[in-house]
């Protein structure tokens, strides 16, 4: 993957979007023990009736997974220098996910030319699971 | 209520090495497709060392040391009832497999909104490498429900 350019990106230009398969029980478990997150909230459907919801739910840092794929596949991590979300709803098991963005702003730091990107993740019905941005250094 | 004289706490700084099969777990677990991902070669000659820790990948360093489920006994939270709020990672330097670093972390903040009804855990965390140098600063915002709590 070659880095991403100063010349090849302009303020509103769209980033490819990252359509994720439904989110299943398999999906969590891998993901529990992948992250080091074993909040049994996400994997144990017994757990989570006894804390008032209805069923296991997605751990939030699952979407930003994909979302930092989504990034990834964009630009090379190496040029990633932050990247920062809030969670606005819980995820549903089988929700079918997309992370899509766009450039949001073009600067300067310290000589090193800055792409701020408005990124988030939405799932099927359209509704914003979470939002953030990131910020990517541009070659 | 959460007791805000916790603010300030710092919690044990924790090592955590960058293992390359967890990598290929957390690799599989979030469907990962991108060869540098994946494979020693791809990663080299994608200008790594070695495999590239994704970006979310070092929230584990925390979890793995099972500061999380100390701090939440501390303050006397049960696990059941937090939600995570936010989450930002600055980087400074990348991360790959073989690497070993510390984790350095405080609770910068704690507040609550709607009565009581909702707290939130602002908790800061400093990545090191060997050489003391930060390579990834973390920060968490953790949301506690206490539906018993009515909005004022």
């Amino acid at each position: 993957m070659n880095a991403v350019r100063k010349e090849q990106v302009e303020v509103g230009q769209e980033l490819p979007a990252l359509k994720l398969p439904p989110i299943t029980r398999t999906t969590l478990a891998l993901f529990a023990g992948a992250s080091g997150d074993h909040n049994p909230i996400h994997i144990d459907i017994d757990f989570a009736k006894s804390a008032g919801m209805p069923d296991v739910f997605a751990h939030g840092m699952l979407s930003m997974a994909y979302l930092g794929r989504f990034l990834t596949q964009w630009v090379p991590q190496s040029q990633l220098r932050h990247f920062a979300v809030r969670f606005s709803a819980i995820t549903p098991v089988h929700a079918k996910l997309t992370c899509s963005g766009k450039v949001a702003e073009l600067l300067e730091r310290d000589g090193v030319a800055l792409a701020k990107l408005e990124i988030g993740v939405v799932d099927e019905k359209g509704e914003v699971k979470l939002a953030g941005d990131a910020l990517v250094a541009l070659a | 209520m959460i007791d805000v004289r916790h603010i300030g706490l710092q919690l044990p700084t924790v090592s955590f090495e960058v293992e390359r099969g967890r990598l290929r777990f957390f690799a599989k677990a979030t469907g990962e497709t991108r060869p540098e991902y994946l494979d020693e070669d791809a990663a080299r000659a994608a200008g790594y060392r070695s495999l590239p820790a994704p970006p979310t990948f070092l929230m584990g360093a925390d979890l793995d040391a099972g500061t999380m489920t100390t701090l939440l006994d501390q303050l006397g939270v049960p696990i059941g009832r937090i939600l995570h709020g936010e989450q930002s990672f600055t980087y400074h330097a990348p991360v790959c497999a073989g690497d070993v670093l510390s984790v350095e972390s405080r609770i910068s903040d704690i507040y609550s909104k709607k009565g009581g009804a909702l707290e939130f855990i602002v908790k800061d965390s400093v990545i090191k490498d060997t050489q003391g140098k930060t390579v990834v600063e973390v920060r968490s915002i953790i949301v506690v429900r206490n539906p018993q709590e009515k909005s004022a």
